[in-house]
């Protein structure tokens, strides 16, 4: 069954590594949905956030090539267990009017997105998230026209399972 | 004065010789490249492969003055000397090493690169490079050789300072002979080589994103033991792994407990005896009818160090319908990718196998062995004897005998490796060199350089076919200069017989560029170059021509002039399942 995964890879981080790591997914013929990559707490250390689809086999694997790189420290398929996933949205939209923008100001209010730009006749938001609340986000505006749009693809972390009280799950249901 | 030799010395010490090393340069400012060297003679290298180049000429001109402690033999092509280099890391288990410059220095390397990854053969390969100014400007003979090998090497690594070079070759030779071992490539920039730091030498190498699972899990291999003791018909397919481990006594030991019948694969053959009485022969494609009746018929297939390749299961869905399959594998990425594995076992193949000698159930021989002895003796590779042609199969038998299976063999690529594989039996590791996984021509005659220079008082014999020769036949050069008494014996039927072979059987007889047409005098080419050379045109040649050439104390071309149409059987043809193999008519 093909299911949606996300791979969390702690990679030394010098010259070349994304290459490799792109270079092994377009060789072995794996699909990608997005690939995010920065440094971590530790500065020789980089995290690349893989998310993926496949059934069993194929994510098998992928996390067992990728941990084959000599590069790669550790290889997390982070959907087995709790976690948290975001992804940051900057999207630019048409407001001819102020009766429009208005309209798209309401969508940004419930969503809790932000205006981080604005002019006569566009607005840009930013929006951080889950996949899905980006893509309903994304739904909302496209009627109004979307002029630009740059997604980071997903980074995500485990959660700790210290108890119910660390699960502020209020704010990741949020819109 | 200085003196100059045409010819480096071949030097043979130990690798541990620690007294060669120069402590003097210890703590002190020294170039790169006298740090390169000297990084090498620490690890023990003592033969390298070298064709030299611009961007290189600082390294050769330090393996110059080291001259005494590291033969550079110096191919006539940068790929045959991959090529050489990977013979003789078969051969002898260490691993190879090779220098080239930079741009097509580099860029010829790719096939010879490729096909030790393919095959798990540790190679280093150090590849020149411009300055590292210059990187990325298109300078003159530049290329991103990193870049390029990234796909068909196990790691790879740019060296940006001189200060790295003792630490990236110290790494570079630790990754490529261990775990699955593979070819690690170093790029070189020239100033790295010019430019002085302070040499030091890490004694331990750690790699906290490289560390190979060399023992197996205790839990399974004591349900690996379970279930051969379970099985009824339990069947040992034995792969490259277990000649890369050093496996082959452990081996022989479970054997002899359990009297499981034995296959080996392509890349295996030696690391159980091919005359020993349970073994099957080799399975696949070209494979004997027994070893894939068996793989159809058994209830548990035990898998050490093979990889289920698409040549040995044929169709994958009707591989094996009866049987659970255990493997033991030290690449995890090797267990579950092409079949569902019910005993999978992570770890070096001698450890793993070490371990189950300890707590296996001795087996007695049963019904299945019984099933399989009667079988022997009718499913085994056989050809119809002609003396009107010479039968190819037959110089193989002739090879063999006269041999006495003693000798070190290469082979190209194409029928003739098929033949080698089926009629050469051997009862070594380590002495079978031939292209498996990426099945490259051209191959076998460097093989069988390498091969030589690590056994200079071995019989080494090259199996060619007249295609695949002519791919690398410059070596003849090398062979006579360090007058290396290869042997090659040419299986000549005037085409590439296996792509004709299969033109024949699912293309109509359409000869597509397959009939080579001009021939040349292969005994002449051996001559021009100062080697010997032999030709049988009859079968009644056949001996007395192996009988020349074997005895011949320097390097010699035998060329045989075989059944132009001979075919390659029994055959399973692609896509078909292992029970539905096709055999010479005849049969």
């Amino acid at each position: 069954m093909n299911r949606r995964h996300i791979i969390s890879v702690l990679v030394e981080n010098h010259f070349g590594v994304l290459a490799r790591i792109s270079s092994l997914i377009a060789g072995r013929g794996f699909n990608i949905d997005s690939l995010s990559v920065g440094e971590t707490e530790d500065p020789t250390i980089s995290r690349m956030t893989i998310v993926t689809r496949g059934d069993e086999r194929i994510i098998e694997q992928i996390t067992k090539q990728l941990n084959r790189l000599i590069d790669v420290i550790k290889v997390t398929d982070m959907t087995e267990s709790p976690h948290v996933e975001r992804e940051l949205l900057l999207v630019k939209v048409a407001t001819p009017t102020a009766q429009v923008r208005s309209e798209v100001v309401q969508v940004v209010d419930v969503f809790r997105a932000k205006v981080v730009d604005i002019s006569a006749t566009t607005i840009t938001v930013e929006v951080t998230g889950d996949q899905d609340k980006i893509d309903a986000f994304v739904e909302m505006l496209g009627p109004f026209g979307i002029k630009e749009m740059a997604r980071t693809g997903a980074v995500a972390m485990g959660r700790e399972r210290t108890g119910r009280a660390n699960r502020v799950t209020s704010e990741t249901r949020a819109a | 004065m200085a003196t100059t030799t045409t010819v480096q010395p071949i030097i043979t010490r130990p690798a541990s010789d620690r007294s060669i090393w120069r402590r003097d340069m210890e703590g002190k400012e020294c170039t790169g490249a006298e740090i390169f060297v000297e990084s090498l003679v620490r690890e023990g290298v003592d033969l390298m492969f070298g064709y030299p180049g611009g961007v290189v000429l600082k390294i050769f001109d330090e393996l110059y003055a080291r001259r005494n402690q590291i033969s550079v033999i110096t191919p006539r092509h940068e790929q045959a000397g991959v090529h050489a280099a990977d013979g003789w890391a078969k051969a002898t288990g260490r691993v190879g090493t090779v220098i080239v410059t930079s741009g097509p220095g580099a860029t010829n390397t790719i096939t010879g690169i490729a096909t030790a990854q393919m095959d798990s053969v540790p190679l280093v390969v150090f590849t020149g490079q411009v300055s590292r100014e210059l990187i990325g400007s298109d300078a003159f003979q530049e290329t991103d050789a990193i870049g390029i090998t990234r796909p068909i090497v196990k790691h790879s690594y740019l060296i940006e300072s001189p200060a790295d070079v003792a630490k990236i070759v110290r790494q570079a030779y630790y990754i490529a002979g261990t775990g699955r071992p593979g070819v690690v490539v170093v790029d070189i920039p020239k100033n790295v080589t010019t430019e002085k730091a302070v040499f030091e030498w890490p004694e331990t190498v750690s790699i906290r994103g490289y560390k190979p699972t060399v023992e197996g899990h205790p839990k399974s291999i004591q349900r690996l033991a379970d279930a051969i003791a379970q099985a009824e018909r339990p069947y040992l397919y034995v792969g490259g792994g277990v000649v890369l481990a050093n496996a082959s006594e452990e081996l022989m030991e479970l054997v002899n407990k359990t009297h499981i019948p034995v296959t080996t694969t392509l890349m295996a053959l030696g690391a159980f005896p091919g005359t020993h009485p349970l073994f099957v022969g080799m399975p696949g494609m070209h494979g004997s009818k027994l070893a894939n009746i068996a793989f159809q018929e058994c209830d548990l297939i035990v898998s050490i160090g093979a990889r289920f390749d698409d040549r040995v299961t044929g169709k994958l869905s009707a591989f094996a319908p009866k049987a659970k399959i255990a493997h033991v594998d030290v690449d995890p990425s090797s267990i579950k990718k092409n079949v569902k594995v019910d005993y999978p076992v992570v770890g070096d193949a001698k450890w793993v196998l070490q371990e189950l000698n300890k707590i296996i159930k001795p087996r007695q021989p049963n019904e299945w062995n019984r099933t399989i002895a009667e079988m022997k003796k009718t499913h085994w590779f056989k050809y119809k004897p002609s003396t009107s042609v010479i039968r190819p199969q037959y110089v193989v038998e002739k090879i063999y005998e006269m041999t006495k299976g003693e000798a070190i063999i290469s082979s190209e690529v194409g029928q003739m490796q098929m033949w080698a594989a089926q009629y050469y039996k051997f009862d070594r590791p380590r002495r079978w060199l031939t292209s498996g996984g990426l099945g490259t021509m051209g191959y076998g005659f460097p093989a069988a350089i390498g091969a030589q220079l690590a056994f200079p008082e071995a019989l080494v014999i090259d199996i060619a076919g007249d295609g695949s020769i002519q791919m690398n036949i410059q070596e003849l050069t090398t062979v006579v200069q360090h007058n290396l008494p290869v042997k090659v014996a040419i299986l000549n039927n005037g085409f590439l017989g296996m792509v004709r072979q299969w033109q024949e059987l699912f293309y109509q007889r359409h000869y597509s560029s397959t009939c080579l047409g001009n021939i040349p005098n292969f005994a002449k080419i051996a001559e021009a170059y100062g080697a010997k050379g032999l030709t049988a045109r009859t079968h009644e040649e056949v001996v007395p021509v192996l009988e020349e050439g074997l005895a011949y104390p320097g390097p010699a071309f035998m060329d045989f002039l075989t059944n132009p149409e001979e075919n390659v059987f029994p055959m399973v043809p692609a896509g078909k399942a292992l029970d539905e193999m096709q055999d010479e008519e005849w049969a």
